[in-house]
């Protein structure tokens, strides 16, 4: 972890819901080209975490910083902008919006986007929405979800709502992708290539990849560096091998803190 | 023509006037809650405004109220969508961030402090009693023309706007709102500056709403306070928005035409009643035109002309896509 400046830092992050403390006191880094895996048992923050990281809620304490510039409370598209990506947990497509029309939405700078240039200005938008509408082409055929490119993204099964997550990210021009267990419910085999392609896209683009993973397997496969948290703190961090075979980290999944290593 | 059936021409004319004049509102309702999912229950309010604003810029000088301006009808028309629109920018600046039930709950209050400022600020507005100088444009030695004419403004009015409306719906615009309206959380996290697009949506269609008001006052050449009960503009307006087809431009118009026949058919209905019914007659035509949505949303359970997204390939999926 040491060299470069990290893309992300947390410093002492918390956050408080009533008198849950979901997360407790979080310093960590995410080394810039690096694939940053983040694993706990339920409950533990992760989700809470990323929810700070990516603006959603404001810590209650502590700072983020994004390419060494304090971002602490700066809403989502503010952090979108700077090159901060997302996905969901639960997938939130824009039910009533195409598959094809929910890639469509992401990119940046849109000159349709302004009504007056809907109006006034269409043969401009028209030119932009054939190249986006090829760049979002060439994104559901990299998730295999051409064939349902044109149904409303409502009809779409919980693992291909995933994928459309993942495309959403990929539309944009991220520096940093926060990925929310894209894993969960997509089949094996699918799985297996997505992790390729996450590997792809570190590797030729250098986007960083920062995730959420319950499948140890597919951390393993992919994180340089595995951040291990429970009960709203870190726990472990370290290679991927290592975390694993912590005893700690075992005694969070399976004791609770209960039972001694 | 006998007397008759020209006495049946005008009542169609006057109308199909109306009529317009609602779907003028039920358009910008539409971009509010059908396009963009912001529930402005204040309708009332805006109509007011507009109403108010085009009549004080463009009627003479009267001791009773704030006028003697004088100005052109167009100006006023302008004027009223634009005060709307300002005033919708102030409370949206204050509400825009409410979830949707209780953005409804703000509107509706600030609607009828708008209503009631209006109606109790005399000098401005003569109060309760009305403003009756109210100019109106193409007025004719016939009642037929005069009928005629205010329906061809206001239905090139109706074009224009649809035109323009149909254009911004279906460009990025158009897709980002949508995409607002079925996910604030994603929307943001997709770059989108949630807050602000819904402002602008709500100022929008709060304008069209001011718009519908002007073109109200000048056709009856009178508003008063009871012109913007909430009954006849909000809940009106709401219930031909739903009934045609939420997200729907052209729904939102069928809308407007079909509960207005509706609703004035009914008060050929209540005049029939017994005197000493009589009294209770607005809130039966009330009972009537909600029983009635509740019909035609047990059969069109998205309007009559349900939401169609042109992108969309197929079309026929589980839901209710008839007619």
């Amino acid at each position: 972890m040491s060299g470069a400046r990290p893309i992300i830092r947390v410093e002492e992050a918390r956050l408080s819901f009533g008198g849950v403390r979901a997360v407790d006191g979080v310093s960590l880094s995410v080394a810039r080209g690096s694939i940053t895996g983040l694993i706990g048992p339920n409950g533990a923050g992760k989700s809470s975490l990323f929810n700070i990281i990516a603006g959603r809620y404001r810590p209650t304490a502590g700072r983020v910083l994004l390419e060494g510039e304090d971002v602490t409370g700066l809403p989502p598209h503010a952090l979108f902008a700077r090159g901060l990506c997302r996905t969901f947990q639960i997938p939130a497509e824009f039910g009533q919006l195409t598959v094809r029309e929910n890639l469509m939405v992401v990119p940046a700078g849109q000159s349709g986007e302004r009504i007056w240039n809907a109006w006034f200005a269409r043969k401009r938008m028209l030119e932009e929405e054939e190249a986006i509408g090829r760049r979002a082409d060439s994104v559901l055929e990299f998730l295999r979800l051409s064939h349902v490119a044109g149904e409303l993204a409502c009809r779409l099964s919980g693992g291909q709502k995933k994928l459309l997550e993942l495309g959403r990210t990929m539309m944009a021009e991220p520096k940093v992708v926060l990925l929310d267990e894209i894993g969960a419910g997509v089949n094996k085999t699918l799985l297996a290539e997505l992790a390729e392609d996450i590997r792809r896209l570190n590797r030729e683009r250098g986007i960083t990849f920062f995730l959420i993973e319950h499948d140890m397997e597919l951390i393993g496969r992919l994180c340089d560096h595995v951040v291990c948290m429970a009960e709203g703190r870190i726990l472990v961090e370290g290679s991927a091998a290592a975390v694993r075979s912590d005893p700690r980290v075992l005694d969070a999944y399976l004791g609770g803190g209960r039972a001694a290593a | 023509m006998d007397q008759a059936t020209l006495g049946l021409l005008l009542y169609v004319l006057g109308l199909a006037n109306l009529a317009a004049i609602y779907a003028v509102m039920a358009l910008g309702l539409n971009l509010n809650w059908g396009v963009t999912g912001l529930f402005n229950a204040g309708v009332a309010g805006f109509f007011a405004v507009g109403a108010y604003t085009s009549v004080i810029l463009t009627a003479p000088d009267s001791p009773h109220f704030l006028g003697g301006f004088d100005l052109p009808l167009p100006v006023g028309m302008v004027a009223a969508m634009l005060v709307s629109g300002l005033i919708a920018l102030a409370i949206g600046a204050a509400t825009i961030r409410l979830r949707s039930d209780y953005l409804a709950i703000g509107t509706i209050g600030i609607a009828e402090i708008l209503r009631l400022v209006l109606k109790n600020e005399e000098w401005l507005t003569n109060g309760v009693r009305g403003i009756t100088t109210i100019p109106r444009p193409f007025v004719a030695e016939t009642a037929l023309v005069s009928e005629l004419s205010y329906l061809a403004m206001t239905l090139a009015i109706l074009l224009v706007l649809y035109v323009l409306l149909e254009a911004a719906l279906n460009s990025p615009w158009g897709r980002m709102m949508r995409a607002i309206r079925d996910s604030e959380t994603t929307a943001a996290a997709a770059g989108k500056n949630v807050d602000a697009r819904r402002l602008e949506a709500f100022v929008l269609g709060s304008m069209l709403m001011g718009l519908g008001g002007a073109l109200f006052a000048h056709y009856l050449r009178y508003i008063g306070p009871e012109a913007t009960e909430p009954v006849t503009t909000t809940f009106l307006v709401w219930v031909m928005l739903i009934a045609g087809g939420s997200g729907n431009n052209r729904g939102a118009i069928l809308g407007a035409f079909v509960i207005w026949t509706i609703w004035s058919a009914t008060e050929l209905l209540t005049r029939q009643l017994p005197p000493e019914w009589a009294v209770r007659a607005s809130y039966l035509r009330i009972f009537l035109i909600g029983l009635l949505l509740q019909v035609v949303l047990q059969r069109y359970s998205r309007g009559l002309l349900p939401e169609r997204n042109p992108a969309e390939r197929g079309a026929t999926g589980p839901q209710d896509r008839t007619l």
